[in-house]
């Protein structure tokens, strides 16, 4: 093809779409690089030591877990086209966990890995919509798994179905801090992924984190001949002729590659080629992980795994006003995976997520910033405690905190590379993969696919679709 | 190669690609999509190891020639045979 290529394709940013399509096309014989400007692989999955103690990036759960022989989900399909043995993942499930909605908490709907639960908890809860519930069901069971066309709007969608806005609300309350780009909506495409990845499919985890993942995928990558370059950023695209004919490194040297595959987003990939960002507004997140001296249960918090709170009448997803909305958000114990007897994470952990305003966060002074995120810290855990059990002493949590670390969206924009700390990147996606450069396609947040799994899923069908060419129908 | 052995070494590749399926009753003469969970991108997988592990080219423009069992053993033994007395 192009007789002065290194590569026959170069992938920028070493995330899991950016890996799952690198070990594709290595497998089919590509020559194909990985360029990373970050010295650690993840991405918006990434992982972090300190104080000796490792953390996860974004994995609260992986989601679209399904047990063994249950066929024809994403899970099985990325196994598949990764030829990774399901035991490699090393994937717990969950142990339960809820909506719980109401100033305090006391409109609950739990959901499990078994969808009957969410079933019968929408049928007692909320008896006249049980119908409209099983529509929806149908709806996303016969969607395809790459969710469909762009554009129509989830909550419309829903409301044709459900007649409640509180249940509106709290089925979509979940879905939308998974993996809305959307203010206040979803995307019908991504509705039908993220209930299928949530509620149909369910939540599990390896009980190491997200480095278990990572560790298949670099070995799987570096097995199929794969190459990879890390603190080595790729600073501009360079266009020629409607094609990227070569890629500048940060270091000033030049690639030449067929074909690109781009995980980065598509505002963060259109500046490496010069153009403006879109102005987009997207949506940050600020999160708080207290390290405990005991299990959650053992602090009188139950089993939970995740609960999705929200103390106001609505349920309001938008880019808050202030520096975090602190209303509603996610509360997550990875202490609480069927790890199985006598295996567990030695130490308790504490996760609480809400929405956040970048701006006011990335403004600050270095002094400013650091009273705000302790501040907000206290606050936030505050306002997620409403919606678990009360702990006695009062002071038991404080007790119990042996570390703490958090998040902004200016942590998540330092290390990820993403504009505003965006973790679902842009509000509108292109599920196609194409660019206006001919051999230019983006993989990744900003093709459409979200999640642990969405995300490998999305690197395995563009390197398919635009590389490897799968055909469309085939016998 | 038999006809027979050809077969076998598709089912080996299906084998290889598709852990999770069951293929001991698969029907020689019905598509394999029809009997077993297979994708576009599972045949792609499927071209791609008879290429790697046996040399055998398939063009896009037969990728239909691989539907079932049967037309994939009309379609490639020749071509194993074919490499065979080549080399």
């Amino acid at each position: 093809m192009n007789s002065g290529a290194q590569y026959d394709v170069a992938i920028i940013g070493a995330g899991l779409s950016g890996l799952a399509a690198g070990i594709r096309l290595a497998h089919f014989g590509k020559r194909v690089c990985i360029f990373e400007r970050h010295n650690a692989v993840g991405g918006l999955n990434g992982f972090y030591s300190l104080g000796g103690r490792k953390y996860d990036v974004g994995l609260h759960a992986v989601t679209n877990f399904v047990p063994s022989g249950v066929k024809g989900t994403p899970l099985g399909k990325i196994l598949r086209q990764l030829r990774i043995d399901r035991d490699e993942f090393a994937l717990c499930p969950q142990k339960g966990s809820r909506v719980a909605f109401g100033p305090d908490g006391g409109r609950v709907l739990r959901f499990t890995n078994d969808f009957a639960l969410l079933e019968s908890e929408v049928a007692s809860h909320f008896p006249r919509e049980a119908a409209g519930f099983q529509r929806i069901a149908r709806f996303v069971r016969e969607s395809p798994l790459s969710g469909g066309p762009a554009g129509a709007s989830a909550r419309a969608f829903v409301r044709e179905s459900i007649s409640d806005p509180l249940l509106e609300d709290m089925l979509l309350c979940p879905l939308m801090f998974y993996g809305s780009a959307r203010e206040d909506d979803m995307d019908l495409g991504q509705f039908a992924i993220m209930f299928r990845a949530l509620y149909l499919e369910g939540f599990a985890r390896p009980l190491e984190g997200v480095r278990v993942m990572m560790r298949v995928l670099l070995e799987k990558y570096r097995e199929a001949g794969g190459e990879r370059r890390m603190k080595c950023g790729v600073r501009s695209i360079v266009v020629r002729d409607g094609r990227a004919a070569a890629l500048v490194l940060d270091s000033g040297e030049e690639i030449v590659a067929s074909q690109v595959l781009s995980s980065i987003g598509i505002t963060e990939t259109g500046a490496l080629m010069g153009r403006p960002p879109s102005g987009a507004r997207t949506l940050g997140y600020v999160e708080t992980i207290s390290v405990l001296d005991r299990q959650p249960a053992e602090l009188g918090w139950g089993d939970d795994t995740i609960v999705f709170f929200n103390d106001s009448d609505r349920f309001t997803y938008r880019d808050p006003v202030g520096q975090v909305d602190p209303r509603s958000g996610i509360i997550c114990f990875p202490n609480n995976f069927e790890y199985g007897p006598g295996r567990g994470l030695a130490e308790g952990f504490f996760r609480v997520t809400c929405l956040a305003n970048y701006e006011s966060w990335a403004g600050l002074p270095e002094d400013g910033y650091r009273d705000c995120k302790a501040r907000w810290f206290g606050a936030i855990q505050e306002s997620a405690k409403r919606f678990l059990p009360r702990l006695s002493p009062e002071d038991a949590l404080a007790r119990a905190t042996v570390a703490t670390d958090m998040f902004t969206p200016t942590t998540v924009e330092k290390f990820t590379g993403h504009f505003r700390g965006a973790i679902y990147g842009a509000p509108d996606k292109n599920p196609g993969g194409t660019t206006l450069l001919s051999n230019l396609y983006l993989c990744g947040t900003d093709q459409g696919m979200l999640g642990i799994v969405g995300s490998m899923l999305s690197g395995i069908s563009m390197a398919n679709q635009h590389i490897l060419r799968a055909p469309v129908a085939v016998a | 190669m038999t006809n027979e052995e050809c077969k076998k070494a598709v089912l080996d590749i299906i084998a290889d690609i598709a852990p999770d399926e069951d293929l001991s009753n698969v029907k020689p003469d019905v598509r394999l999509r029809d009997q077993l969970q297979l994708d576009s991108m599972d045949f792609l997988d499927i071209v791609m190891e008879l290429r790697k592990r046996h040399g055998i080219e398939v063009p896009e423009a037969d990728y239909t020639r691989l539907a079932s069992l049967d037309s994939c053993a009309e379609y490639l033994t020749p071509k194993f045979n074919a490499l065979a007395a080549k080399s």
